[in-house]
């Protein structure tokens, strides 16, 4: 599927968030000059089609109390990143997963897995088990702490 | 926050419907009113407990280009340096990180050849190498957290 100017100028409306009122579709609609009926339809399309990942609450995990952030990496071997990236990213406390590519010799790591604690302690617990399932297949890793949020604006579409 | 609020928290993080009266179907499922999911999201958002309420969009499909990247700056010029890259509109967000690479950020441009030119005026002007890191693969978005 492809997104037409109605996803798009739906997705627009409502990167603000979705309007705090009994119909915020009905809201999102008069805003774009669309039909309710077009908007609901459109969303759940775009649900479905994973456009629009999940709609709901994005919390502030420092508000609730997940101070220790962790960029974890990992250097596992190219033949079984994906199948164990896919493992790692199953995991209910890891938040991001991906692969990326290594940039030899001062980067070595190609598997990011993002881990909140709610301190450093809880984060190295979290890595032990990741690093349990990758067990021989990863031959290094690292945790890279936040120490500072420099600039946090969202993503502009 | 209450028992109410975190239930909020918890059971609201994905899964909102697309109906006429989604939060009347949403309190339903909570125990409560329409009106007090209203008035308590208002204020999970107002004491900065939830930073946004909405569809959350896998914005690569939305067209544009992104990447994490990721420089090693010497101590002495890092403010600096971050006022440099954070003054670019490309640049979505920014972290101090422990490590020898300190400076991690994520760069969002309209085309894939925005991410190069981002990266090349960022090297021009704080003359720091920046690794440049796209998603090659994806396992897993969808941070959860229990309140």
């Amino acid at each position: 599927m492809t997104m037409d100017t109605t996803d798009r100028a739906i997705i627009s409306a409502t990167q603000g968030g979705l309007p705090l009122v009994p119909q915020p579709y009905h809201a999102i609609a008069e805003k774009i000059g669309a039909t309710p009926e077009i908007v609901i339809q459109r969303m759940q399309a775009m649900l479905e089609e994973g456009i629009i990942r999940r709609i709901g609450a994005v919390p502030n995990h420092y508000a609730l109390g997940y101070q220790a952030n962790g960029m974890t990496v990992w250097d596992v071997s190219d033949e079984h990143v994906d199948v164990l990236g896919e493992k790692i990213g199953a995991l209910d406390f890891v938040t991001h997963c991906y692969r990326r590519p290594r940039h030899l010799p001062e980067w070595r790591y190609n598997l990011f897995a993002m881990v909140h604690g709610h301190n450093r302690e809880e984060v190295e617990i979290k890595a032990a088990r990741i690093e349990k399932i990758l067990q021989s297949h990863c031959r290094a890793y690292a945790i890279l702490y936040s120490t500072r949020i420099l600039k946090k604006t969202g993503l502009r579409i | 926050m209450d028992a109410t609020d975190r239930a909020v928290v918890n059971h609201l993080q994905g899964g909102f419907p697309v109906c006429e009266y989604p939060y009347r179907v949403a309190a339903e499922q909570l125990g409560i009113t329409e009106d007090e999911l209203l008035t308590r999201l208002q204020q999970l958002l107002a004491e900065k407990i939830l930073t946004r309420f909405g569809p959350m969009v896998q914005i690569e499909r939305m067209g544009g280009a992104f990447s994490l990247a990721a420089m090693s700056v010497p101590e002495a010029d890092f403010d600096h340096v971050a006022e440099v890259v954070n003054a670019l509109p490309e640049v979505a967000h920014n972290y101090q990180r422990a490590h020898a690479l300190n400076m991690w950020f994520v760069l969002a441009t309209e085309t894939p050849d925005g991410i190069a030119a981002t990266i090349a005026k960022i090297e021009a002007a704080t003359g720091n190498r920046v690794l440049n890191m796209p998603k090659e693969r994806e396992y897993f978005v969808g941070a959860r957290f229990t309140a």
